[in-house]
């Protein structure tokens, strides 16, 4: 830690780019000169290696080696699996994501085990291919299987991870702390780059012999021992295993605290302290929780989720998972979704008149916020419904229809302000305004200032199409 | 990976590689020579790359056999672990959160039979090898005056108290394991039932009864109605240390912030302070309540957008303001409370989805849950909740997390071999 420490992502200007570009405006990259193409580099949006003098110049290779040293993540990135079928753990730049943006979502592995019967094995890792929810317009997903020794056999691990791997193309991690029954398994599937779990003080240089002979990521385990994990790293870079991850160990329950200070103290040490060693991807395993055997199924699921959900907060890159289950898994991909947007990105969309399918002079008129959340979700439920229809987006600066109506942003004059601005009143013979069910009590000032007729909507737009079929068109 | 435009060359070389894998493995590890006869390279077969590391006398042509080959020099590799201590980078910051006491005891004034105390921080949440904080986060659970609509998995908790709200507070404190209860006023909202500030204040009187946790007072978010309920709760609550929730800028706007602030003053109550996820308005609103109340007697709500519908918002928010008032921001150096009962805003919360993601009586509270917890960890002090389930949880990691040090976590290497 004794070396200067390297410009955060934030520090880094786009001269300190330029200046270590051709300079020649060729404009290869696309971009109309070598400064707009720094700007995008320094802002993540475009990759140094699309700047192709700098890579294949034999004169520019000094340059290329020191913009690769200057861009390079707090956290390394790292691929398991190949090709499509590959996911990229870590690559973090910052340790809170105000400073610029979390990249890679920590992708979800889901355990089988070597003792599975065959058929329970090839279904369970239909399910985990299969798991998806669409949340505003987007599919989540699980990404990741992860293969169990329980058996401690060879033969026994290599048979199952030959059936896993041919059951389904997702990325592999292959679990036993035996490099022998390790290796087995890794015969089978040399091809698949999957996740080697792991390295420990005992197998150290057999692991990371067969990490280099099939050109694998490692894990590193070291139990709630610090000083032994980055011991372990420095020997393992020196014996050349370049891709680690670090597994700190994931303490349930009495051990929490244990497990989130140390995901915390290594993560603020490889982001802010320069510490090359905790620069790696951090694995956490809320599997653990499997452990304590005399807790109802049900609890042991709920501890899972929860202890799930504050390491996609705190830091993990990675999780490894036991429950398959539709309630533990979907409030964790969706915080991971959120927790994973970029915070760069506007939270609001354009105001104004949206129309939906082939509406006509009869059909509905709605309103709603300017907050992308609400917009999307209402969108969404509007198409999957297959509704024709005029949607007027306020402009509440982002907010959504609840806070908005409280901070008394959304008002029955910003609304009529709307009903006006949008030009509907063209596009409708009728004077019936569906308002959000959360605005309800602005119906009468509504009605008073823009001369519509306010229905009261469904306070969640899934209501939508019942509530269109009931008392749309207006009986009066 | 960097392995450019060599790739398909090395790929065939390492064919031969993988294919001898183990073997050579063996051979390298016992023998350190290797002979690489008789192999057959069958390209189309190939798959991976091999890594840059691998020695190079693996990499030699199949021509030159390698015994015949002069002695390599492949680099020394670490045959012990070496040794690389880990050093905690820690920090000190030059700001600290106010603390914040909610409640009065009968000595203090009051006739709680506990108080809660909150903030105090001089370190992010949870960098416990920094700081441990001295007062743990606290859980106040949500009581309503009158008749509301609530998901099913929330109303079957609360059925027999719905309509009494001293009962509510009562089956709150008592078996749900709430530090505080919050009495949200909705029935004062004048386009509901507008229920006179006399019978409200009647309401507050009832749960300062029936409870003897620090209590908190919900107004119904119309700001001149919520002022005329506060002052005359301020009054009947004398020296209670009741916590009014909340105070906006919309009240400056309606010119009734500083007589409600007043009126906390000098009957010794604690405010909070309402923002919409804008720090500037935050620090605004606390600096126009600066002129009537000392600083320990605001704590913040910066907005808690549910699970789903904005979280990440209310997270980084939180995580700003703490930073921010720990690197010596003065006007945010408060305490913060989160709506965590707002998760059930979301439709996945207690909307029928499909089989395959029910029950829903375990995902609407493990949003309320999950919520939560993920703004504890961006530094809120004290979380507004309503299920019991969820209540339970937070407090028991609070409680786990609080244990540092004194915690023998258990052996968990095991998880690898575990049958379940």
């Amino acid at each position: 830690m004794g070396e200067a420490v390297k410009k955060g992502v934030r520090e880094l200007s786009p001269l300190d780019v330029y200046m270590l570009l051709p300079r020649t405006n060729c404009g290869k990259c696309g971009e109309k000169n070598c400064m707009a193409f720094a700007t995008k580099v320094v802002n993540r949006e475009a990759p140094i290696e699309i700047c192709t003098p700098l890579i294949e110049e034999e004169r520019y290779r000094s340059e290329y080696a020191k913009l690769k040293e200057i861009l390079a993540p707090a956290v390394k990135e790292v691929v398991i699996g190949v090709g499509e079928n590959s996911v990229k753990v870590g690559g973090k730049l910052v340790m809170y994501r105000h400073e610029f943006t979390y990249y890679n979502p920590t992708p979800i592995a889901i355990d089988v085990t070597d003792e599975m019967p065959e058929n329970e094995l090839i279904e369970r890792v239909k399910r985990v291919e299969g798991f998806t929810y669409n949340y505003i317009g987007r599919t989540l997903k699980l990404d990741i299987v992860a293969v169990r020794s329980t058996s401690n056999d060879p033969l026994k691990f290599k048979s199952a991870v030959e059936k896993v791997a041919k059951a389904t193309s997702l990325p592999l991690i292959l679990c036993t702390f035996n490099p022998d029954v390790m290796k087995a398994a890794l015969e089978a599937v040399y091809g698949r780059r999957p996740l080697i779990y792991a390295a420990t003080k005992d197998n150290w240089r057999q692991m990371a012999d067969l990490a280099l002979m099939y050109n694998c990521p490692l894990a590193v385990f070291s139990q709630g021992d610090l000083n032994l994990l980055s011991s372990l790293v420095k020997t393992l870079l020196e014996y050349g295993v370049e891709d680690l991850l670090l597994d700190p160990g994931t303490f349930p329950e009495e051990g929490l605290s244990e497990t989130i200070i140390r995901f915390t103290m290594i993560r603020r040490n490889a982001c802010k302290g320069n510490d090359r060693l905790m620069g790696f991807p951090l694995i956490g395993v809320p599997m653990t929780v499997w452990l304590r055997k005399d807790a109802p199924k049900e609890v042991l699921q709920w501890k899972e989720a929860v202890l799930a959900a504050m390491l996609i907060a705190r830091y993990a890159d990675l999780l490894i998972m036991h429950s398959l289950e539709g309630w533990v898994l979907l409030p964790n991909i969706i915080l991971r979704f959120n927790i994973y947007t970029d915070p760069r990105k506007p939270v609001s969309v354009e105001p104004g008149l949206r129309v939906f399918g082939n509406p006509d002079e009869y059909s509905p008129v709605m309103f709603t916020t300017n907050y992308a959340l609400t917009y999307f979700t209402v969108e969404s439920d509007i198409k999957s419904a297959n509704i024709d229809c005029y949607l007027i987006v306020v402009d509440t600066g982002g907010i959504s229809v609840e806070s908005s109506v409280a901070g008394r942003i959304l008002t029955a004059q910003t609304v009529a302000d709307a009903i006006k601005k949008s030009g509907i009143e063209e596009k409708v013979k009728h004077r019936y305004l569906i308002i959000p069910g959360l605005a309800a009590r602005l119906s009468g000032e509504i009605e008073e200032l823009s001369g519509w007729r306010v229905l009261v909507g469904p306070r969640d737009s899934s209501g939508i199409p019942a509530f269109l079929k009931e008392k749309w068109p207006p009986k009066e | 990976m960097g392995h450019g435009g060599k790739k398909e060359e090395r790929d065939e070389e390492s064919g031969a590689f993988i294919r001898l894998g183990p073997k050579i493995l063996e051979l390298l590890t016992k023998l350190g020579e290797v002979e690489l006869e008789d192999v057959e390279i069958e390209a189309e077969e190939l798959e991976i790359w091999i890594p840059t590391i691998v020695p190079q006398a693996i990499l030699a042509p199949p021509a030159a056999p390698a015994a015949a080959a002069p002695p390599k020099v492949v680099p020394e590799k670490p045959r012990e672990i070496l040794v690389a201590e880990f050093k905690p980078l820690t920090q000190t910051y030059p700001g600290r959160i106010v603390e914040v006491k909610i409640g009065a005891t009968r000595a203090e004034g009051g006739s709680r039979g506990r108080v809660v105390k909150i903030g105090g921080e001089a370190a992010p949440s949870f960098y416990l090898w920094e700081e441990i904080p001295p007062n743990p986060p606290a859980i106040s659970a949500d009581v309503f005056d009158m008749e509301v609509s609530l998901p099913r998995a929330l109303r079957v908790h609360v059925q027999e108290v719905i309509g009494d709200p001293a009962a509510w507070a009562k089956l709150a404190v008592d078996k749900f394991g709430a530090d505080m209860v919050t009495v949200h006023l909705v029935s004062t909202d004048p386009l509901i039932k507008n229920t006179p500030s006399s019978e409200a204040a009647k309401t507050i009187e009832e749960v300062l009864q029936a409870v003897d946790v620090p209590v908190i007072v919900g107004g119904c978010g119309d700001p001149k109605k919520d002022a005329e309920v506060f002052k005359r709760v301020a009054e009947v609550a004398h020296g209670e240390r009741v916590m009014l929730s909340s105070l906006t800028l919309d009240m400056a706007e309606a010119g009734v912030l500083g007589e409600v602030a007043k009126a906390a003053r000098e009957h010794g109550h604690v405010v909070l302070a309402f923002t919409a996820m804008e720090l500037n308005r935050a620090k605004e609103l606390n600096r126009r309540l600066y002129e009537y109340l000392s600083k320990d007697s605001i704590v913040m709500d910066l907005t808690t957008a549910a699970l789903g519908y904005g979280l990440e918002y209310s997270f980084t928010i939180h995580e700003r303001a703490r930073l921010a008032a720990l690197g010596g921001d003065a006007e945010l150096q408060h305490p913060t409370s989160s709506g965590s009962t707002n998760a059930w805003a979301a439709r996945e919360a207690w909307m029928k989805l499909g089989p395959e993601w029910e029950p829903r009586e375990l995902r609407g509270p493990l949003w309320e849950t999950i919520t939560a917890l993920t703004l504890l960890l961006a530094g809120v002090d004290m979380f507004m909740m309503m299920h019991p389930a969820a209540i339970h949880t937070v407090k028991e990691v609070v409680k786990n997390l609080f244990n540092w040090g004194r915690a023998k976590p258990e052996d968990i290497a095991d998880w690898v071999t575990l049958k379940v």
